[in-house]
């Protein structure tokens, strides 16, 4: 990315640049107070927004704190100072009363509660009435689609219009996360494929799952929404500076949850076309190799990196599996199955069945459509010959074309 | 409804059988009060030590103490420990102990219902800790891992521990209910002569609603969870999608029930509050007849406003726009209460022991979880919150301080009353301070990682949460060990300690108070009479 604007605040800099920060002012006498805080670059808010519906929650959020602000220390200042000065040591003889007794008194009771009554439903439920509008408004004037399926654990992003589809997952090394080395600048939070999306463009995201449910967030985006498996939903975005933008996925999905981050490149308009040229030629490249015959030391290679990529969550580098919830692919009864009947169709319940069309009810999804030939057929003929499995076989992905 | 002509009664002698054979049989309201009350308090600390793992591990970036599997058992199995095993049996021996006592009865109206109503809680605690034990052993997976929500399909993934917990929540609803048709039964009918439903404690009150609330939506999450295990087992589709179900339905049955038990959790809480106010401050109850207005009304909010809870599940907008309007509506009985609690206050005579500290601190502690509740509610601001450690920090406000702080405030007022003892006053003055500073230490950084991006339920995170994190975790050490000052002082208090009086407090009024500290086995065997 050739993008230079400035990285928003949405983490501790570590290098010691200067970073651009909303809301500086807000804690310009907190920072006073407290100078070792405002020297690591705490955030007491929200990050920098970057499209139309962050912006306006960022200001309704603002002014929400600032309203209950305000009740919060007018109530409780009354009430610190009935506990000053009612008191049984300064000699304060109690009262009786149980009730508004006077027509002034009653005045004194209902106003708090006509002060309540706007507030919720005209000072904060009109600008949210708004907002909902705004936020639900998908359709009107999209410019694009971008279709995005969670899946434990990982992000699909396609682009319907362009043809294109790829699956982005965590780049942050295994050691990092196990401490065995130092955790680089965006730990967590960086992807080996970036979505990439064009800036002032109304982009419709429409969002599904193939397993159990995820949540789509980017937090400069203002955005949040649940991905359903079986159910579309959608929200949209309109980023209006070009960046990078990190959020991560926010519903509990199983055991590596906290581990798919979501990373979007926002790049200007030609930018973002010449991308998606490259990445329409580097499918059909690779829809090319499909056809050829591959050798073995092709497909093993190929599906190592595919393995370590889409399989090594659950089943783990050294092929045992978590079991009992993640089974062991070494010595596997599954894997040791014949590959293909004789009629050269999927025998249920074998290894290419497993893999193509997964397990309902278990973590284990169908990859028939979010893997292509290539990499079913490469993954699969690694699997048959790694982890002490020693079948000596493999499939083509021809092969895996014609059982589509 | 101080007003009361005692009649001196006769005490019959106190028989029960000793030993254990005398807990597992006794129907006595006062011993199955104790029991519910230590049992809480047991599981009190297991729920607490479940989370401080979970603290510990949340200190630094990076893995370092557990399996993120294992990370997912803890957090889930600390809710529901806390919710169930600690806080609904808190209230519910507050209910055993106090309801017959303020309403002089001379006991629970179904005695043996409430004996077994006590005894299926161990065992259901017991199963729903059981898979972390067999996991040891290489049986299963360990503990229900879906958070305590158990979200489908997510729960129809996972492994035996779901089963377990499934089970332990029918044996934990059916306990409730129990308890719950005891007391509406007790109230309705055993008030002493004279005491109109409008001279009821507010205690009892608050408890009554509870009562309808449980019977009313715990049968939903019965049917939910059910649901998920035919699911789970026998090939039904009502969260699958591909089979014609839908996953959004079990949020909309939790919901229909979780947000409710909210209620349950605080309305015995807010029942109580006045009683120990209007001690303290030397001065009757402000508003007695508002505040059951706001009860009732409460409870009735309650269960219409269940979806705000997965407003970025996605819906219609008129679903969204009436599902933040009903909730912004409960800010209004909620304020009430906020305004009869502080003019209960007004004017009077305060001094500030230990329950008084407690309920002061609850009221602007639960005040901040109200506020952020109002902001939670509004759909746009909720996407950026939802999901996030903005939420977590809102429902400990919420649950923490208006839950646990709640109760111990309760414990503290009816302690003299319940074991003939004071308690350590300056230890249960250093209790309060320690547990209001560590609890604002561990939750106030929580607000902040939300904002931030931080979401929940992860056991790794960013870099730029770190330095709130580690404040969190360090507050929550000292609030969990600040507790066992809580549970030495209870201890002290039962073995021995000064004397206690019948009216234990100076500006103490009701009838619980006419009785000595403690009460004899069996009271008011003849009922007293409400002028």
């Amino acid at each position: 990315m050739t993008s230079a604007a400035p990285e928003a605040c949405t983490k501790k800099n570590l290098a010691g640049k200067p970073c651009v920060r909303s809301n500086k002012t807000r804690f310009a006498l907190l920072s006073f107070i407290l100078p070792g805080i405002a020297d690591a670059a705490y955030n007491f808010n929200f990050p920098e927004p970057v499209t139309p519906i962050a912006r306006e929650t960022l200001h309704i959020h603002n002014e929400f704190m600032l309203i209950i602000t305000i009740l919060f220390v007018v109530v409780f200042a009354i009430m610190i100072y009935s506990m000053i000065k009612h008191r049984k040591s300064v000699g304060h003889r109690p009262a009786n009363f149980t009730g508004p007794r006077s027509a002034l008194q009653w005045l004194w009771v209902l106003i708090p509660f006509a002060i309540l009554l706007f507030i919720d439903f005209i000072l904060m439920g009109i600008p949210a009435v708004k907002a909902i509008v705004n936020m639900e408004d998908t359709k009107t004037r999209a410019d694009m689609v971008l279709k995005v399926t969670g899946m434990q654990w990982k992000w699909q992003y396609e682009y319907p219009e362009a043809g294109i589809k790829f699956i982005s997952t965590l780049a942050t090394p295994r050691d990092q996360i196990t401490n065995a080395e130092a955790k680089g600048e965006h730990y967590l939070l960086e992807v080996d494929n970036p979505v990439v999306l064009p800036v002032g463009k109304k982009v419709r995201i429409l969002l599904t799952s193939t397993d159990v449910i995820h949540t789509w967030w980017v937090p400069q985006f203002g955005v949040k929404r649940d991905a359903v498996p079986g159910f579309l939903r959608e929200t949209w975005v309109n980023i209006d500076k070009p960046g990078i933008y990190r959020g991560q996925c926010a519903e509990l999905c199983g055991k590596d949850h906290g581990f798919m981050p979501v990373v979007v490149h926002a790049v200007p308009e030609p930018e973002y076309l010449a991308w998606l040229d490259q990445k329409k030629a580097e499918a059909k490249a690779a829809a090319g190799g499909a056809d050829r015959t591959w050798s073995s030391d092709e497909l093993l290679a190929a599906g190592k990196e595919v393995y370590e990529k889409q399989c090594v969550a659950c089943h783990q580098a050294s092929g045992q599996g978590l079991p009992p919830a993640f089974p062991a692919l070494a010595g596997s009864k599954i894997v040791n199955t014949p590959l293909l009947d004789m009629n050269g169709k999927i025998v249920k319940d074998s290894h290419v069945d497993r893999v193509m069309n997964g397990k309902p009810g278990t973590a284990m999804q169908a990859f028939r459509n979010t893997l292509s030939d290539i990499e079913l057929a490469s993954v699969i003929t690694y699997e048959r010959n790694s982890f002490g499995n020693r079948r000596g076989d493999m499939i083509q992905p021809a092969q895996i074309k014609a059982l589509r | 409804m101080s007003s009361v002509t005692t009649l001196p009664a006769e005490h019959h002698a106190e028989h029960y059988p000793n030993g254990m054979i005398r807990w597992l049989t006794t129907t006595n309201h006062k011993d199955i009060g104790t029991m519910y009350m230590t049992f809480s308090l047991i599981m009190f600390f297991i729920g607490g030590i479940m989370i401080l793992a979970v603290r510990a591990e949340l200190f630094q970036p990076g893995l370092q103490l557990m399996r993120p599997e294992f990370f997912n058992q803890l957090i889930g199995v600390h809710a529901l420990v806390m919710i169930f095993a600690a806080l609904m049996p808190a209230a519910t021996g507050f209910a055993n102990w106090m309801i017959p006592l303020m309403i002089g009865a001379p006991d629970m109206a179904l005695p043996r219902l409430n004996n077994w109503g006590f005894w299926l809680l161990p065992p259901a605690a017991f199963l729903l800790t059981l898979p972390f034990t067999l996991a040891l052993f290489g049986i299963g997976d360990g503990a229900l891992a879906t958070g305590w929500t158990f979200y489908a399909p997510l729960s129809v993934q996972g492994g035996m521990g779901v089963d377990f917990a499934i089970l332990a929540v029918h044996i934990l609803g059916i306990s409730s209910i129990m308890g719950s048709i005891n007391i509406i039964v007790t109230i309705f009918n055993m008030r002493a002569p004279g005491m109109t439903m409008m001279k009821l404690p507010l205690f009892a009150w608050g408890w009554l609603i509870t009562a309808f609330l449980l019977i009313a939506t715990l049968p939903v999450l019965a049917g939910a969870v059910t649901m998920l295990l035919t699911d789970r087992h026998f090939g039904t589709h009502f969260f699958d999608a591909a089979g014609g179900g839908d996953p959004i339905l079990f949020q909309h049955l939790f919901w229909f029930f979780g947000h409710p038990e909210v209620y349950i959790l605080l309305l015995p809480v807010w029942g109580l509050m006045p009683h120990v106010l209007s001690t303290f401050s030397r001065k009757p109850i402000y508003g007695y007849k508002a505040q059951v207005y706001s009860f009732i009304a409460i409870g009735l909010l309650s269960v219409v406003v269940w979806a705000h809870h997965f407003f970025t599940a996605g819906m219609p907008v008129p679903a969204l726009i009436y599902f933040m309007f009903s909730t912004m509506a409960i800010s209004l009985p909620l304020a009430v209460l906020f305004f009869c609690w502080i003019a209960t206050m007004w004017k009077g005579a305060m001094s500030f022991e230990t329950p008084m500290l407690f309920a002061v601190g609850f009221i602007v502690l639960f005040g901040i979880a109200g506020l952020t509740g109002l902001i939670l509610a509004d759909v746009a601001a909720d996407a950026q919150y939802h999901h996030s450690y903005f939420v977590v920090a809102h429902f400990h406000y919420a649950l923490f301080a208006g839950g646990i702080m709640g109760v111990m405030t309760g414990v503290y007022y009816w302690l003299p009353k319940w074991t003939g003892h004071m308690y350590n006053e300056t230890l249960g003055k250093l209790h309060f301070w320690l547990t209001v500073v560590s609890f604002n230490l561990t939750f106030i950084p929580q607000f902040f990682l939300g904002l931030a991006g931080m979401p929940r339920r992860i056991p790794d995170y960013a870099l730029q949460f770190a330095e709130f994190n580690a404040i969190s975790t360090v507050g929550a050490f000292i609030l969990g060990l600040s507790q066992l000052l809580f549970a030495w002082n209870v201890v002290y208090c039962v073995r021995g300690g000064r004397k206690a009086e019948a009216r234990s407090w100076e500006g103490a009024e009701g009838l619980e108070w006419e009785l000595a500290s403690p009460p004899p086995h069996h009271s008011w065997d003849i009922q007293p009479q409400i002028k």
